[in-house]
């Protein structure tokens, strides 16, 4: 059991905690290939799923993790509910505590959006993405494919590419890589680098590599990650168009070659076909993409699991 | 009103007075210093205090008209003189803007029915300060404004910006800018550096600030303007302005209590009440503010006293208000947290904010208004901002101990404050 009330991101949370989940959601893997793929440990839980943007394998993930544990899944998304009456999310907050929520998983367009949830409300918080801050589930998920794939989650390669700047993704990834002794290489252009970033990780930084050469980051790697370019985030000039920005920072077949032979391809979805990655590499044998998904599932399930059992 | 202030050390820099002496005040002024006994008349014990020309905060903002939910011109007031401030200058950016001789009328005549504290307004640079065309500079002017600054907004447009130098030159007022280039800015809601990209923050760069005080410097040369820096936050900034100052422009500049105390650091876990305009910057930065004090390129403090309302403080860090309260606590943050001489604290505070508005001066003086702020330089305490005066609670020094207070406030012979043991 993890002794939190919530998880709001990678960073504040120690080693042994994250191979708690890890090795949890390998005993829960098992669950999703039985024929009744429901265990009755959470029963009579209730779990809110309160998305503020859209998410089409985040929420689903966690509604699945939730119902194969037994736990009431209510939806909220922005759309439906009193949100776009005006209500803060503060409000919001309140009335779902009042209705005595166990957990809330939350995802918001600004960051630290479940830090404020959680001052508010006695339910446990999971952050579910916020912001361009933390994505702590998809995190942990990455890193169960990595260790399942690998066989350990340090003395690796890992390249992480795209939109560094806008990435949540790969801000969680760089806490978590970071603290098993594993050397990450974020690679952009500049202008989707965030300023520091090759600090943020403070102690560990001898861990952290910065480059806008995608042949240096993806040369020997044994997990190359792609980002989704975030057009709905973008509201400035990065790079000068599509066509350029494949060229320079797009994962195509001779690319992906530059690594080890047996590295494994990632990307937390949704994939933008011939921006970021290549069809033939996207859909190609090193591809673990849609092993996420079904990780994704296992993950989440141990962590609800690990917060809320008793 | 008729008032002895006994036996505190008079220290007034601009007219090299250090003693300790007392102040014998007739009808709101000073009548005589020396050795005085009165019998007639009220007496404020000075002893072991220091007695100062009422101190002046340059930039506050008041919230009225428009804003009374945050704050009024009678609480801010009143907060101002519980923090020993005998005088502000009240900011353009209520609603409507104080772009109009209208305006500025409302605010002397509401400041004289219930402040405590006197109230110097400034005027807009720009109507509604959209930064389109110049606000009625000359009648505001007449009206009683003291400077013009469109503050909450910089002037984007240079044209412009040399019209106002310009045309303020004809009244000898300074010209403040908040300087922000808002194409650097966009968006961002922190000091951008390692603690925005950790925060997943949108970030201000502390270019945004140093490229239009740049700009600002040769328009400002180029006039022969009076150019006056608001709350200046970087390392860069300060450099320029050390520069310029070096080369004889009429320029000045302040900084607030905030960024000689917190860094961007501040920030992390979120909290609202370390969101403000320019943002908390870097240690560095910091360093060098406090440089720029001790050295004289930083001629004021001022606190940028910014009340909000709770429902627009208590938001998602995205969207909840810039700024912080900072009457009550910038004397005490200066006393507590800067390694200076008594008599530069009251440059800072008194006698440098008064030459930057060219207001009519006081001091210790016979002649004077009886405008005066008692410190106790030893008196330790706790900001509880539950007891704060101003209507908003937006301040990160809740909790905060400090050394040194002021604990009286007298203006115009009036002791409108004071906190005895």
């Amino acid at each position: 059991m993890l002794k939190r009330k919530d998880l709001l991101g990678i960073q504040d949370i120690s080693r042994e905690e994250i191979l708690e989940i890890l090795d949890t959601a390998e005993s829960f893997q098992e669950v999703s290939t039985r024929p009744i793929k429901k265990v009755p440990t959470l029963r009579g839980k209730t779990i809110i799923n309160l998305f503020f943007e859209a998410s089409t394998r985040t929420r689903t993930s966690f509604e699945i993790a939730g119902k194969r544990l037994s736990a009431d899944v209510v939806n909220i998304s922005a759309s439906t509910s009193s949100i776009s009456k005006g209500e803060t999310l503060i409000d919001t907050a309140r009335t779902l505590d009042a209705m005595a929520a166990d957990c809330v998983v939350i995802r918001h367009s600004a960051s630290g959006a479940p830090h404020t949830l959680s001052r508010l409300t006695h339910a446990s918080i999971i952050n579910g993405g916020d912001g361009a801050h933390e994505h702590p589930t998809q995190a942990l998920l990455d890193a169960y494919i990595i260790r399942k794939r690998k066989g350990r989650l340090n003395d690796l390669k890992v390249a992480i590419i795209g939109d560094i700047a806008h990435s949540r993704v790969a801000r969680s990834n760089v806490h978590l890589l970071t603290k098993f002794g594993t050397q990450v290489w974020l690679c952009s252009a500049p202008t989707l680098m965030p300023p520091g970033v090759e600090k943020i990780v403070c102690d560990r930084s001898e861990f952290l590599h910065v480059t806008h050469s995608m042949d240096q980051a993806v040369k020997q790697a044994d997990v190359v990650m792609m980002l989704r370019v975030q057009f709905e985030r973008m509201s400035e000039s990065f790079f000068p168009s599509v066509r350029e920005y494949f060229r320079y920072y797009g994962l195509t077949r001779e690319r992906a070659e530059r690594a080890k032979p047996d590295v494994i391809i990632m990307h937390p979805g949704p994939i933008n076909r011939g921006v970021e990655i290549a069809t033939d590499v996207a859909d190609g044998p090193y591809s673990v993409i849609l092993d996420q998904v079904s990780a994704g599932v296992a993950v989440r399930m141990a962590i609800l699991f690990l917060l809320l059992g008793s | 009103m008729d008032l002895v202030v006994k036996n505190g050390r008079l220290v007034d820099p601009a007219r090299k007075v250090d003693a300790v002496a007392d102040i014998v005040i007739r009808s709101g002024k000073i009548q005589s210093i020396g050795s005085a006994t009165v019998p007639e008349i009220p007496v404020f014990d000075a002893t072991g205090l220091i007695v100062a020309p009422g101190f002046f905060d340059i930039h506050v903002h008041l919230r009225e008209p428009g804003t009374e939910e945050a704050e009024t011109i009678a609480t801010g007031g009143s907060a101002a003189v519980a923090g020993g401030f005998t005088a502000v200058a009240a900011m353009p950016n209520t609603k409507p803007p104080n772009d109009d001789p209208s305006i500025t009328h409302y605010i002397i005549s509401e400041a004289r029915r219930s402040s405590p504290a006197r109230v110097f307004p400034i005027g807009a640079i720009t109507k509604e300060q959209k930064g389109e065309t110049l606000a009625e500079i000359g009648e505001m002017f007449e009206a009683g404004i003291v400077g013009i600054s469109d503050d909450g907004k910089p002037v984007m447009d240079a044209r412009l910006f040399r019209r106002a130098l310009e045309y303020a030159g004809m009244f000898d007022m300074p010209v403040i800018q908040h300087c922000e280039d808002l194409h650097l800015a966009k968006d961002g809601v922190m000091h951008e550096g390692v603690y925005s990209t950790r925060l997943g923050l949108k970030g201000i760069p502390a270019a945004a600030e140093e490229t239009m005080v740049s700009r600002d410097l040769i328009l400002a040369e180029m006039t022969g303007s009076k150019y006056h820096v608001a709350h200046l936050s970087t390392r860069r900034s300060l450099e320029r302005v050390r520069e310029a100052k070096s080369r004889g422009l009429r320029v000045t500049a302040e900084v607030t209590p905030h960024h000689f105390t917190l860094t961007d650091s501040a920030v992390a876990d979120y909290d609202t009440n370390a969101k403000m305009n320019p943002p908390l910057r870097s240690s560095d930065d910091l360093a060098a503010i406090v440089e720029g004090i001790s050295d004289g390129t930083i001629d004021a403090i001022a606190s940028d006293h910014a009340p909000h309302h709770v429902n627009v403080k208590m938001l998602e860090f995205d969207r909840a208000a810039f700024g912080i309260t900072g009457l009550e606590t910038a004397v005490g943050l200066a006393l507590t947290k800067l390694p200076l001489s008594i008599t530069r604290l009251i440059e800072l505070f008194s006698i440098n904010p008064q030459k930057i508005m060219k207001v009519v001066p006081w001091g210790l003086f016979e002649g004077s208004d009886a405008d005066l702020t008692i410190l106790d330089l030893n008196r330790t305490w706790t900001f509880d901002v539950n007891q704060s005066r101003s209507r908003s609670r937006n301040s990160p020094f809740y909790g905060w101990p400090m050394k040194g207070k002021a604990v009286g406030t007298i203006v115009g012979g009036k002791v409108v404050f004071q906190d005895r043991t």
